[in-house]
């Protein structure tokens, strides 16, 4: 109970407090000569935001890069020699060649079923289509943890002689297979596999809601006239339609490409790492959590950053897009 | 004409049955789940839970694992969870609104490199800020003795500061649609920025700001690392708690069933209930990881 109300407490008084903060600083800039005031206007609406930004992504972003070239303890530098110790080591190898598969996979494959969802729902009429939207949809609002508990049911495995709980082992049962712990096998990646399907599953809700908008915006008359010239619905969809909402497909994948790459939870939760799942962020945090190493964890996450920073420029790219859109 | 009714007759049921199978294979690890929370102990543990979907009234359905799950911390973990979450989700919105605000109508130089280094920071991994950060709070604790690490404020700020690009990007993006000739109206008779802010822009940005208000009452609800990392053991949240008993073996998944269904009530109830604006954001490009 006492919990409960310091947080109703804190919640008034933390948002009061902002509040506050704003309207000291507009009176502050109020007080300034006109001239200045009128070149000094934004500074009242900008530094809590310019601040926080910098205070807790920019600047540590910055020195997470330097400790990268640190020791363990991040007493002395060492050069090189944290990415030479990864680049040397056959198991982060490993590691980046997940991150690849996942990249490889998820994106295309999210894309591929959230468009074809998209585009059948399009056929279903009003009232199925939105129940049939809202259940796929539904697992955005799971967290990857839940997510996991869901999926690791779904793949769980009983020892012979005790009654099969996971639906997985008793299809392969049925269909005359060994139940198998399938999590642990990594032969081929199959289990890192097992784990993507759970980003699929969580994802192509998005890719569904967000092409099937630019689905429904395609104008009517491109289809109708496709119609009148004989073209069946298969033909429609590949010639009339993708075509118009590709680069909302595009601007899709590239979103999903981000979430892959940075893919964490999943793991942490499903594997801890084990059986060769692991991927960079989930070895950053083995490597500070478990290992206290805050320079090989900083040279991992900084590796993560390179690999993503192109990413970046689309993301500016798309942004601009957006704008010339208005 | 007969013949085109035909066709598209048969591709409605085509389409109908395709989304069918879909829906079906996307629902069923969730209804296993589901169900097993809800069946008895000895049951759960003998039998497949699939025995009990065919043949739902021979079984016995319980709440047992509810109660319990509650009992043995899960109350306390969806009380932090509360709080940590309510917070994290209206202080960004309002330091968030402010700064979009600036970048509008605002002239300041430099305005176009600030915004496309924000637009860059949505892609940031926010590993690669949490040591430093972490270290930051850690030294601040030791030396002006301020507690911090263990605390939901913690959290609150951290979860503001990465909600920030994403955030600012999206309400500038509305607040770029908003008739300009009524804020500069709004000036010529005297309004300062102030009272053009709180009277004007924020009443009209209301759509904008609930679709992200969702988008991040979600997602800090659902984080796991920002918790675990700035509030941790003490105030464990829920993610915490259920991370710990997927990792006990033998805890019985009747109980990491029961414990993941509370987790996902509330994020559900905002969810459908607010759907449409979710969507919008959605739509307007709110995805952060």
């Amino acid at each position: 109970m006492g919990d409960i109300l310091f947080g109703l407490l804190a919640i008034v008084v933390g948002v009061a407090a902002s509040y506050g903060l704003y309207w000291l600083l507009n009176l502050i800039i109020s007080l300034l000569p006109e001239r200045i005031r009128k070149k000094s206007d934004w500074l009242a609406f900008l530094t809590p935001a310019a601040v926080l930004v910098i205070l807790v992504l920019i600047a540590p972003l910055f020195q997470t890069i330097a400790w990268s070239f640190m020791d363990d303890g991040v007493k002395k530098w060492v050069g090189f020699k944290n990415y030479m110790d990864l680049f040397t080591d056959e198991r982060f190898l490993g590691i980046l060649l997940n991150n690849f598969l996942w990249v490889l996979v998820v994106p295309a494959v999210t894309v591929a079923f959230g468009t074809a969802s998209a585009a059948l729902s399009n056929q279903v009429g009003p009232r199925l289509e939105s129940i049939f939207k809202s259940l796929i949809f539904m697992p955005m609002a799971v967290s990857f943890v839940a997510a996991s508990t869901i999926w690791s049911y779904f793949y769980a495995y009983v020892p012979p002689g005790r009654p099969e709980v996971g639906l997985l082992n008793a299809f392969v049962k049925l269909l005359g297979g060994d139940a198998q712990p399938w999590i642990t096998i990594d032969q081929g990646r199959l289990n890192s596999f097992l784990l993507m399907a759970v980003i699929v599953w969580l994802q192509v809700g998005y890719a569904m809601v967000v092409i099937s908008s630019a689905i429904k915006s395609v104008p009517e008359e491109t289809i109708e006239a496709a119609q009148l010239d004989g073209a069946n619905p298969w033909q429609i969809f590949i010639g009339i339609i993708l075509p118009q909402v590709w680069g909302t497909v595009m601007s899709v994948f590239v979103t999903i490409l981000i979430l892959v790459m940075k893919i964490f939870d999943i793991v942490l939760a499903m594997t801890r790492g084990n059986f060769s799942t692991s991927v960079l962020a989930f070895e950053w945090y083995k490597q500070f959590f478990e290992n206290s190493n805050i320079g090989p964890a900083s040279a991992v996450v900084t590796i993560l950053v390179l690999l993503i920073a192109p990413l970046m420029w689309l993301q500016i790219q798309t942004a601009r897009h957006q704008e010339t859109l208005r | 004409m007969n013949k085109f009714l035909h066709i598209i007759r048969n591709l409605r049921l085509g389409s109908t049955i395709g989304m069918l199978i879909l829906v079906i294979i996307w629902s069923t690890p969730t209804m296993g789940l589901l169900i097993t929370s809800l069946r008895p102990s000895s049951l759960a543990e003998t039998s497949p839970w699939w025995e009990a979907l065919f043949n739902p009234l021979s079984t016995i359905w319980t709440i047992d694992a509810y109660q319990n799950s509650l009992s043995s911390g899960m109350l306390d973990s969806l009380i932090n969870t509360i709080a940590v979450t309510v917070p994290a989700t209206i202080l960004p919105l309002m330091i968030a609104a402010n700064a979009a605000y600036a970048f509008t109508f605002l002239n300041f130089k430099g305005k176009e490199i600030f915004f496309a280094i924000l637009v860059a920071l949505m892609v940031i991994p926010l590993q690669s800020s949490l040591i430093p950060v972490l270290r930051g709070m850690v030294w601040i604790q030791k030396n002006l003795h301020i507690p911090l690490t263990g605390t939901y404020a913690s959290a609150w700020v951290v979860h503001s500061a990465f909600a920030m690009p994403l955030a600012i990007y999206i309400l500038r993006n509305y607040m770029m649609t908003l008739p300009r000739e009524l804020i500069e109206a709004a000036k010529v008779d005297g309004a300062s920025n102030y009272q053009i802010f709180w009277q004007l822009v924020l009443p009209m940005s209301v759509p904008a700001l609930a679709s992200f208000a969702i988008f991040q009452f979600l997602w800090v609800w659902n984080d796991y690392l920002i918790a675990f990392i700035f509030v941790g053991e003490q105030k464990a949240v829920m993610t915490y708690r259920l991370l710990r008993l997927l990792g006990q073996y033998g805890q019985g998944w009747r109980d990491v069933a029961a414990g993941s269904f509370i987790s996902l009530i509330v994020p559900l109830i905002v969810f459908f209930s607010l759907q449409r604006y979710f969507v919008r954001g959605l739509l307007a490009g709110s995805v952060k990881g």
